[in-house]
């Protein structure tokens, strides 16, 4: 392994690091700019005297101007500053705007949440910092393209247990494969298309189930835990366990070519032959939605990871986007001129990737769909697939090619370029880990992508070095948080946000019932002093010379004056 | 050429020895957490049910007098003791702790109508329909000792109810006219009449401690300052007020229990207008007390149950009742802000949790934790329509929901009729009348 310091030097690529992490070796450094810093203070010292009382009051001035009796500076600076970059990666929303004088109840609730959520954005991007893996990366020499280097060299570059993460399995009699990575990325499911189906603990190279189900099979998948797959064979959809033991024949779902699941709403979703769209809940074994989609084979399929959206492509180029609630496509996009041969979102659900017979390859930006970028492959690619860091990979005959920053820069030649055996038939990235899984005619290749990967992974979301007891207890928490599939729409964070509509029909309805407006403001009567110089219509006038404010921030009042703010 | 892939050393993730605890390496990366909205919102859909799942509010019965409970007080200065009065003119001393009771005196002949623990806590006053106030000491006599009280005072008229002042050897009393008495005197020190023959109680403020209000037969609520002659101000109501309590922490605010079933909310700067009326009751609402937050209010009825209302909220968060419990005459916050005593008819006091689903006892750290985290999910996703359904849903016995929805049914009645008459009266002629200023008569200076 090289050295993180190297690292940090060398950072080039995948996601372009503006500045390097601070590290503690380079603190020397720091503080003696720091010395210089102290040796300049004197002068600050003075300037922010002359300042105003309430520039004082920001709190990093202070500490280093803070001046005490003896005059010596506090030697303690307060907490190290954040970077501005890792605090926008933890942002959720923007700042509310605050009501004006009469909600001061309101107002201070905001506030309080507010300072909560800066306080815990702040919190987890110091924590980022201390993250305790890199993510890989390759760099040719100069003249050296990076797409040249062979997966040999590669394996013989890095140490002996990455090295072997690059491997052929020869499987050349029942070809070729499909393929599936487990959610953690520890386990491989391999799917022939002549019956073979084989489950591996692939790191440790262990098998744990062999067999053949003696008919074709379209379509293999992991399900919630490695203990049970679904394979779609050429009649039903089976589900059998990592001992090889069929557990169900699901006869309902019939034809089915390609599937995808949904991990935190336990779905599988199948498009078959017929053109149906069903999806089936894993934890109860109930159908929740079979959509007739009307257009005919569905043979391209995938999900957004981002909202469970399930993409489909379609023989006349468009390719429609679906969820269980709703017996139409929430979308229809034409991408391209021929056939959709492939999809694929990336893991923030902003990009799109299709390619099509047309021998394109696209980008689209799915929260606007709009196109973005457009490339031409030559041979065009039959299958895609994006790692959890933005790599793509697409495969065009017996040629896998990696791409990086599809979406950001246009690209003219692959990151990394590898011939297979046979013609290629799966493709898929190995979550938390720098593999890509080519399943083809000849069997199976694990490639060494460098910086596909993510370095640091949560364990309490999937943890690839879990224990059966941290597995069995995942399981019970998974279950029960799982998000029912109403709840799945093209935006996730729609049920955070407040539903005026429903209020306004609500108070309707109630103003027609009680024949007034409950909510209506007082009319104003001024009372009857004797004393004083401001009369009570005196200061009503006043207070309507400031009324456009109100005006300004009415539509605010109505939201806010609603107690029951959600749907 | 420069490479370097993902290698992880398994000794980094996985525990040395299996006595370790497990390793759980943490990245907060939102884009690792997908779904993050809806999964909270499963979460605190999990919570509410759970909540309901374990709320159980009714925690021990002392069963013991030989009549119904007509009053309760409790102790100043220990939480544990809890004293009770009951028809037959007994009264019980009681330890909660251990759901027994430790002394039995016989107080009056007939009645115990009220009974007030001195601010010391040393000793106690009760007071009967035999006429008589008396005070005794709270502890128990010796061996060979005769139960006797400290001091007996007789009165004049039959007295109905009692409290005493915070800090000073102050009490008063009501009956026919409000009493101030001092504790070393046989005659009141002050006497307070507003042409009305008996009042039902009457409070010391705890926090502006000479002022006192009193609820008095006539609909009325009378409000005096102990260093004045003459009495504050009075409201009268619509129907007769039971009894009042102060807001321990707002001294301005007392809230009233009334006959109409509803309760009030006053603030005692401006009578004309309740702040708030608490309705949810089905019959007429007989004691009330405030938790020491102030922030809660806990009423008995005479529809056997008790409902804990939030002090600005018009209905109740909470509703209690059991198959065995009668008309429940008298009622107390404790001070720990933990449990709710009520008295009933049917002889039995019962001790209660104010927050039903709460675990007693002490919580580990990480029980505490999540018990945190699922309140706050419960409050941001409160005003979700099927978490709010879930969260409201309160089993009620079948008289008291049919008896619901008949005043709701009445009420709606009511009200459409009044809409009607406005729509052809003259505009203007029928104003629309609050139902905060509809229960109010007038306020007399």
């Amino acid at each position: 392994m090289a050295s993180p310091g190297e690292a940090d030097v060398n950072v080039s690529h995948v996601e372009k690091k503006k500045k390097p992490p601070a590290r503690y070796w380079q603190e020397p450094q720091d503080r003696e700019r720091g010395g210089n810093k102290d040796g300049g203070r004197p002068e600050q010292q003075e300037k922010q005297q002359t300042h105003k009382a309430k520039k004082r009051k920001r709190d990093e001035q202070s500490r280093d101007g803070k001046k005490v009796i003896s005059g010596k500076s506090d030697p303690f600076l307060g907490p190290a500053p954040v970077p501005k970059d890792k605090l926008q990666k933890f942002k959720r929303q923007d700042k509310i705007q605050k009501p004006r004088r009469p909600h001061y109840r309101l107002k201070d609730i905001i506030t309080r949440s507010e300072a909560a959520s800066e306080m815990a954005q702040k919190q987890a991007a110091r924590f980022d910092l201390l993250l305790p893996e890199d993510a890989g990366f390759l760099e040719g020499d100069e003249d050296e393209d990076t797409c040249m280097i062979s997966q040999e060299d590669i394996a013989d570059a890095v140490d002996i247990t990455s090295g072997a993460k690059y491997f052929n399995l020869k499987l050349s009699q029942f070809g070729p494969y499909r393929l599936d990575y487990s959610r953690t990325g520890r386990h491989l499911l391999l799917g022939g298309r002549r019956g073979h189906v084989a489950c591996v603990d692939w790191q440790s190279k262990q098998l744990m189930c062999e067999i053949n189900v003696m008919e074709s099979i379209n379509d293999v998948k992991w399900l919630h835990t490695e203990h049970m797959y679904a394979v779609a064979q050429k009649k039903w959809l089976y589900i059998y366990d990592s001992n090889g033991i069929e557990l169900h024949c699901i006869r309902t779902f019939n034809d089915i070519l390609r599937m995808q699941f949904l991990p935190y709403h336990f779905l599988l979703a199948t498009a078959s032959a017929t053109g149906f769209l069903q999806y089936l809940d894993v934890s109860v074994g109930k159908e929740v939605a079979a959509i007739s989609t009307k257009t005919g084979r569905l043979d391209v399929m995938c999900q957004n990871p981002h909202n469970a959206v399930v993409h489909l492509g379609h023989p006349n180029g468009t390719v429609t986007l679906w969820s269980p609630n709703q017996k139409e496509a929430l979308v229809k996009m034409l991408c391209h001129q021929g056939g959709v041969r492939s999809v694929a979102v990336d893991k923030t659900g902003t990009y799109m990737i299709t390619s099509g017979m047309d021998k394109k390859m696209k980008v689209f930006d799915v929260r606007a769909f709009k196109p973005l970028r457009s490339y031409f492959l030559p041979a065009g690619a039959s299958c895609l697939s994006l790692s959890q860091r933005g790599l793509l990979s697409a495969a065009t005959g017996d040629i896998v090619q990696v791409y990086r920053d599809v979406w950001s820069t246009p690209v003219t030649k692959p990151y990394m370029a590898h011939r297979v055996r046979g013609l290629v038939w799966g493709l898929h990235f190995c979550p938390f880990e720098d593999v890509l899984g080519v399943g083809h005619g000849e069997g199976f290749t694990s490639m060494l992508v460098p910086g596909a990967g993510e370095p640091n992974f949560d364990g309490l979301d999937a943890n690839p070095y879990r224990s059966a007891k941290q597995r069995q207890e995942w399981e019970v928490k998974a279950l029960l948080e799982k998000i029912q599939p109403e709840l799945i729409t093209l935006d996730p964070t729609e049920l955070a946000q407040v539903d005026r509509t429903t209020f306004e029909q609500r108070h309707r309805d109630r103003v027609e019932a009680l024949g007034f407006d409950p909510l209506a403001k007082e009319k104003f009567v001024p009372k009857f002093k004797k004393k004083g110089r401001s009369s009570a219509g005196g200061v009503e006038r006043r207070k309507k010379q400031v009324a456009h404010e109100d005006q300004r921030v009415s539509s605010y009042f109505q939201g806010s004056r609603q107690r029951r703010p959600l749907r | 050429m420069k490479v370097q892939v993902l290698s992880r050393n398994p000794d980094d993730y996985v525990r040395e020895t299996k006595h370790d605890i497990q390793r759980v390496p943490r990245n907060y990366d939102p884009s690792l957490h997908p779904f993050e909205v809806s999964r909270e919102y499963t979460r605190a859909l999990n919570a509410t049910k759970l909540e309901r799942v374990f709320a159980k509010p009714f925690l021990a019965s002392l069963d013991g007098h030989r009549d119904g409970v007509n009053c309760l007080a409790k102790h100043t200065r220990s939480l544990s003791t809890l004293l009770s009065g009951s028809c037959d003119g007994e009264v019980k001393v009681w330890n909660l702790t251990k759901h027994e009771c430790v002394r039995t005196l016989q107080a009056h002949g007939g009645f115990v109508r009220g009974m007030v623990v001195r601010y010391c806590g040393n000793s106690f006053f009760t007071i009967g329909d035999d006429k008589t106030i008396k005070q005794w000491k709270m502890e128990a006599p010796g061996y060979g000792e005769e139960e006797e009280p400290l001091n007996t005072i007789l009165g004049k008229t039959v007295f109905t109810g009692l409290d005493h002042h915070q800090k000073k050897g102050v009490f008063a009393t009501c009956g026919q006219q409000v009493d101030i008495w001092d504790e070393q005197r046989s005659t009141p020190i002050r006497s307070f009449t507003w042409g009305v023959d008996s009042f039902s109680s009457v409070r010391f403020n705890p926090v502006e401690t000479e002022l006192l209000g009193s609820c008095a037969s006539d609909r009325s609520i009378v409000l005096y300052d102990m260093r004045e002659s003459t009495p504050l101000k009075k409201v009268i109501m619509t129907m007769r007020t039971n009894t009042l309590c102060w807001n321990p922490m707002e001294a301005y605010c007392f809230t009233c229990a009334n006959e109409d079933y509803n309760l009030y909310t006053y603030d005692m700067r401006h009578l004309e207008k309740p702040i708030k009326v608490h309705m949810d009751h089905v019959s007429a609402v007989l004691d009330v007390d405030y938790s020491p937050t102030g922030q809660e209010f806990v009423s008995a009825s005479f529809d056997k149950t008790i409902r804990i209302f939030s002090k600005d909220d018009g209905h109740s968060r909470e509703v209690y009742h059991t198959k065995r419990m009668q008309h429940v005459i008298c009622i107390k916050w404790s001070a720990d802000n933990k449990y709710i005593l009520s008295g009933s008819d049917e002889m039995n006091i019962r001790l209660w949790k104010a927050n039903a689903a709460e675990k007693l006892g002490v919580l580990a750290p990480r029980e505490r934790e999540v018990v945190n985290y699922s309140q706050k999910l419960k409050e941001k996703f409160q005003h979700h329509p099927q978490i709010r359904r879930i969260a409201r849903h309160r089993h009620l016995p079948k008289n008291i929901y049919h008896q619901k929805n008949e005043l709701r049914i009445m009420k709606e009645a009511r009200r459409r009729k009044e809409m009607n008459v406005r729509k052809h009266s003259k505009p203007g002629s029928v104003p629309v009348v609050s139902e905060k200023e509809k229960h109010v008569v007038s306020v007399v200076k």
